[in-house]
């Protein structure tokens, strides 16, 4: 197999010490690829392990930490303004992955890429959420009548929401699996243990083995695997900040129990522990075993995620990684839905959907362009 | 080892094969292509840039490849990649070179965040700089290469990179380019200049490349911190008119024009205050580039040795 220069420096920062300069030129390749770049850097300046980055490439990591520390900005902010906009709605809104690791002021949080922001309100009040972002420019990003259906009826958040103004994505979600998942973690349990922030009234994070659970979910039960190095180092970073909490780790299994989670942390534990040395103690390890699949299911699991959580770089990629990544991606929807929605909604996003596009694009072209016309019609109005 | 040294068959060879490490400005770029206009239009405008520094370390890992689907025999076509990372639509094989510029524009305005990045063009003369910062159209690529014919070292045509710490900008001197009626007067105005294929029929209309004078491309390691920020405007058959501007818009102006001005942050907004408050502003309308060197060489020489390694 490949080298995977990120994760042996997620291992051990000070092995890069010994990299010549063609490897650090591949670990930061990799390490873009797998928006770990400006993590990278938060873990070095840690282990004041700055000082070996060779000047001629340093740069890279300096600038994709200003992209991040940006984002956290940006992120801050918008949740100030989904805040104020649901504040007159009266319902508790709970922060998810990035935003609360932001705004929670966790170690999970620097040198983060955020694509969006994530929030969690009761099923209850999903109608009234929608209003109030509305009249705050939050606008549903999906026109297609299509998605609209697939999302309200299966799914287990609204479309989308995009901000008319500053083009920030929102997600909302009521549960953090869908409707027709196989797995059913109770949200209102969830909710009932959410833990509240300082200064805004009514808005939470989940309880430390909840983040867990939910991240762990998404990465093995639900996402798509496309940044699931990032996604793993998310998960290594929270193991480690929440078990200096006694009693953390039996609490974890126990809820993970309750939660009907086991299998996603077995998952977790396992991949965590091999690929970045997280300090899972070995009584929870194997406690954790009461979710491991039967023998050839794991020894296949294995195969898939010991490929797919590599970074998606032409050097970490071997013949069978292509395959890997296309059955998680097939696992991923077979999980989300049983087979007799998902044949008919794969068939529909594979032909309907891009003859839709494929026509929006030509009206599109036939129409005339509205800034070329502005510019005609006031050609001096700018300043 | 120079471009130029090198016989265009054995630059070839090399780009299709492991590809070249072509030092452009600060940045070391891998280009790997098996496309001819490509290599052969990079003999030709970037023949005085070095190709060999350190193998297998490089800033961007460029690739320019056609894809390969039905369209290959009907309507070739070429892809940019970064690394893998395919950023844009494939363009019409025709327009392979003009991509590489495009693309590059975009990976260093993409990721070069050590440096407050502005859309403008950057001259020095005797130790002075002006910098143009400009929408597409206002004329400020035939400007700049009008002056670079005229004894202005090219700085930048495109990408302005400034220093957040001293202002200072790092050169990255590569072909001008130009469009539509500048070729023309560029060609009158510059006969002896070399110049790239044409290219019809792209989104920017019909396009060229432009070679960065040599002694430019020489110099590319001298840093230069900008004094005049010049808004060029070509009116036909205008005199050539040199106003002053009003600080505050010309701060607002080059904020829009710059790629990373969000992305930075205070450190953006605290950069550009800083290099609007030290610059003189003015607009500059000019219908004629021989008017235009004239003014340009009467500007007010300064006394501040601005020039340094």
């Amino acid at each position: 197999m490949k080298s995977d220069l990120v994760s042996m420096v997620l291992r051990q920062p000070a092995d890069v010490q010994s990299l010549t300069l063609q490897q650090w030129d591949l670990l930061i390749r990799q390490a873009r690829k797998s928006q770990l770049l400006a993590r990278l850097y938060y873990y070095l300046k840690e282990e004041e392990l700055l000082q070996y980055v060779p000047e001629q490439v340093g740069w890279h990591f300096e600038a994709a930490w200003a992209v991040t520390v940006r984002h956290a900005e940006s992120v801050q902010w918008e949740v100030k303004k989904i805040y104020r906009a649901l504040f007159s709605v009266g319902v508790p809104v709970v922060l998810l992955k990035g935003a609360a690791y932001v705004v929670a002021g966790m170690p999970s949080a620097a040198g983060r890429v955020f694509a969006d922001v994530d929030i969690m309100v009761p099923k209850g009040a999903l109608e009234d959420v929608e209003r109030a972002l509305g009249r705050n420019g939050w606008v549903t990003a999906h026109h297609d009548e299509y998605d609209q259906r697939y999302y309200r009826t299966w799914m287990h958040e609204l479309p989308p929401l995009k901000h008319f103004k500053r083009q920030t994505v929102l997600d909302v979600h009521h549960a953090i699996l869908p409707e027709t998942a196989r797995l059913h973690p109770d949200p209102h349990k969830l909710m009932m243990d959410a833990v509240p922030l300082d200064d805004m009234e009514d808005v939470y994070v989940f309880a430390p083995e909840d983040m867990v659970l939910h991240s762990a979910t998404h990465l093995f039960h639900d996402g798509e695997l496309e940044h699931g190095l990032r996604d793993l180092v998310d998960l290594d970073s929270l193991l480690r900040h929440f078990s200096q909490t006694d009693g953390f780790w039996e609490r974890l299994l126990d809820r993970a129990v309750e939660m009907e989670l086991a299998r996603p942390l077995y998952y977790a534990l396992r991949y965590t522990s091999h690929l970045l040395g997280t300090p899972v103690p070995n009584d929870i390890q194997s406690k954790s075993r009461q979710g491991e699949p039967n023998v050839m299911m794991a020894w296949l699991m294995d195969q898939l995620f010991y490929r797919a959580l590599k970074p998606d770089h032409a050097s970490c990629r071997d013949s069978f990684t292509g395959l890997a990544r296309w059955m998680l991606y097939i696992r991923s929807h077979y999980l989300r839905m049983p087979m007799h929605l998902l044949i008919p909604h794969l068939l529909y996003k594979s032909f309907i959907t891009p003859y839709k596009e494929r026509q929006l694009e030509k009206q599109a072209q036939n129409q005339p362009n509205l800034a070329e016309f502005l510019k005609d019609v006031a050609p001096e109005n700018r300043k | 080892m120079n471009v130029a040294l090198e016989s265009a068959d054995s630059l070839k060879k090399r780009l299709s094969g492991s590809g070249c490490y072509l030092s452009i400005g600060p940045f070391v770029v891998h280009l790997n292509t098996s496309i001819p206009s490509v290599s052969e239009t990079l003999g030709l405008l970037y023949s005085e840039i070095s190709s060999d520094p350190k193998e297998g370390v490089a800033d961007f890992h460029i690739a320019l490849e056609r894809p390969s689907n039905h369209r290959r025999w009907l309507h070739p076509q070429v892809n940019f990649s970064l690394d893998g990372h395919v950023p844009f639509k494939p363009l019409p094989l025709e327009q392979a070179f003009p991509l590489f510029e495009w693309g590059l524009n975009w990976c260093v305005g993409s990721y070069a965040h050590q440096y407050l990045i502005v859309h403008a063009a950057v001259i020095e003369k005797n130790g002075s700089v002006a910098l143009f910062p400009a929408p597409p159209g206002s004329g400020k690529s035939t400007l700049c290469a009008g002056l670079v014919n005229r004894g202005w070292r090219l700085l930048s045509d495109e990408l302005a990179l400034i220093s957040p710490k001293d202002l200072r900008v790092t050169p990255i001197p590569r072909p001008v380019s130009l469009k539509n009626e500048s070729i023309e007067v560029m060609h009158k105005f510059a006969p002896d200049a070399v110049f790239g294929p044409i290219v019809h029929d792209t989104s920017k209309g019909t396009v060229t490349h432009m070679k960065a004078p040599d002694e430019s491309v020489e110099k590319q390691h001298i840093l230069a911190r900008p004094e005049w920020i010049i808004f060029p405007k070509y009116e036909a058959a205008a005199p050539a008119k040199l106003v002053q501007r009003s600080k505050n818009y010309s701060f607002m102006e080059i904020a829009e024009q710059s790629f990373n001005y969000n992305i930075l942050g205070l450190r953006g907004f605290d950069t550009l205050q800083r290099l609007v408050d030290d610059c003189s502003c003015y607009d500059f309308s000019y219908g004629r580039l021989e008017d235009a060197v004239e003014v340009f060489d009467s500007l007010p020489v300064s006394n501040k040795q601005v020039v340094s390694s």
